[in-house]
């Protein structure tokens, strides 16, 4: 325990290095026995787990420490527990997601022995579960890598889950004192960052591309390390993208404020120059189509991208927006406090919007390419932007036209 | 991933078959099957599939593949357009 980290969860092999009178510290003492006698409060909670250490926090899906020719190495537990599943389901909507890791270093799964093999994953929280739900049953070492809790081909993407980065956790677990053979098994994803040829010249391991999910692990391995072509392929599945929907919302949180305020404002300018009641009765169409212009570009083109006409997510966006902006445009037709150019209005805001977002859902996506993505952009952008400039000329301008 | 295709032609992926020594790894790292090995050499077989991740280019020990590696993230290309690419940073609030 050279370095005390505070909150160090995982407590990765660098931070439980080298000594084995350590390791004898570790085994369970003997306990005076609690005396069930009366006393003031509640009952006494349980004792200390005899792995903890001043300074470090046990975490919960570490299970104890297995010694091996580098120290301890921390053992962990491959059924994921109720906060587990409440940190996936809290960074699905978009909570806490850009602090949600483990700490990089070698972990064990199961009784593996110097045989077993090596898997490589990111210290996102996220990915690190997956893989480990995925091991269950089976004997192996994880070595995660520091890639500032982002998933592994994001974090490729970026250079994090990367050569130097591999070869240098190698370097610094020991991993080559720790087991016999010289293989590590990367996720695919993680070739994007990573160069195969250049970790074996540089640390001597050679690099294994596994599967691209890890659901697939189990059956990678069992058969000699050969992937179906179906295990090497992408997928954006219906859920896939559903499961996304939530961020791709929990997202404009902060520019929604801004744009609402905005709009709000709008509404009340008319014949009064400034009216209250006005924000309330016009401000409150703005922000349903507002609504919409996120329904649409948000969670009608993700969900049902496959089926809405066109390649570009901007074009998806136009014909999404087109379609839920009626109902707010439409809603207050027979209104005679309402002008009929109030409806073309609210049309364009939310085709707008729906268009932008839409494009800005490339980025979720495993197959668009940055060189299309410009280039739609290129084609698009002016269009949302004239569109939005119209809307905004038309909302105003329909609060001095009245029927 | 057939069902879902993106914009055709604007693609930046180029193999030099000449210096293809036919390892396969490039067939091995490609997530769209965009690269299959005949003869021992890689060809390119779905050119509008490949989303420019740049795996195949990185693990080529011969450089026998070029494209120009990327993020397709609309929030990435603004913000190279406004900061310049060295300035920008795929993910700055949360995105992947």
């Amino acid at each position: 325990m050279n370095k005390p980290v505070k909150q160090n969860c995982g407590c990765g092999l660098e931070n439980t290095q080298p000594s084995h009178n350590l390791l004898r510290e570790m085994l369970p003492m003997d306990r005076p026995p609690v005396k069930d006698e009366p006393c003031c409060g509640p009952p006494p909670g349980p004792p200390s787990d005899p792995n903890e250490r001043p300074g470090y926090r046990l975490c919960s899906f570490v299970q104890g420490f297995m010694p091996t020719p580098v120290g301890p190495v921390p053992r962990i537990k491959t059924l994921l527990d109720t906060r587990d599943k409440l940190g996936t389901w809290n960074v699905r909507m978009g909570f806490g997601r850009n602090d949600y890791k483990v700490a990089p270093g070698l972990y064990a799964v199961g009784d593996p022995a110097a045989e077993a093999p090596v898997l490589v994953t990111a210290n996102y929280k996220l990915s690190f579960d997956h893989v480990r739900e995925s091991l269950a049953g089976m004997d192996a070492w994880l070595l995660v890598l520091d890639t500032h809790g982002i998933n592994v081909w994001c974090a490729a993407g970026k250079g994090t889950f990367g050569t130097a980065e591999l070869v240098q956790r190698v370097l610094k677990t020991g991993l080559a004192q720790v087991v016999r053979h010289r293989r590590l098994i990367l996720p695919q994803l993680g070739a994007t960052g990573v160069a195969g040829h250049r970790v074996k010249k540089e640390c001597g391991f050679e690099v294994i591309w596994g599967p691209v999910k890890a659901a697939d692990i189990r059956a990678f391995l069992s058969s000699d390390h050969r992937s179906e072509v179906a295990m090497r392929r992408v997928t954006f599945t219906f859920s896939e993208r559903l499961v996304l929907v939530p961020v791709e919302i929990t997202l404009l949180r902060k520019h929604l404020v801004y744009t609402l305020a905005v709009l709000l404002f709008l509404s009340g300018i008319g014949p009064h120059i400034f009216s209250w009641p006005a924000v309330w009765q016009r401000g409150v169409l703005a922000v349903a189509a507002v609504a919409m212009g996120i329904a649409a570009g948000c969670i009608v083109v993700p969900v049902l991208l496959p089926w809405i006409p066109g390649r570009a997510f901007a074009l998806k966006g136009i014909f999404a927006g087109l379609f839920l902006g009626t109902f707010p445009a439409a809603v207050h037709w027979n209104d005679s406090s309402i002008s009929y150019w109030s409806g073309p209005a609210l049309l364009l805001l939310t085709t707008a919007l729906s268009s932008y977002l839409a494009m800005n859902f490339t980025g979720s996506t495993p197959f668009t390419s940055p060189s299309g993505v410009e280039k739609e952009m290129r084609r698009y952008m002016p269009v949302q932007a004239g569109m939005a400039v119209m809307a905004l000329f038309l909302w105003i301008g329909s609060a001095f036209l009245m029927k | 991933m057939k069902s879902l295709r993106y914009l055709e032609n604007v693609v930046t992926l180029a193999l030099d078959e000449d210096k293809c020594v036919g390892c396969g790894i490039c067939t091995q790292v490609c997530p769209h099957g965009v690269l299959v090995l005949r003869n021992r050499k890689a060809q390119i077989v779905d050119l509008h599939g490949c989303m420019e991740c740049g795996a195949c280019a990185n693990n080529c020990p011969t450089s026998a593949l070029a494209v120009t590696p990327g993020v397709g993230c609309a929030s990435y290309i603004i913000q190279s357009w406004i900061k310049g690419k060295e300035n920008s940073s795929c993910g700055s609030q949360g995105c992947c």
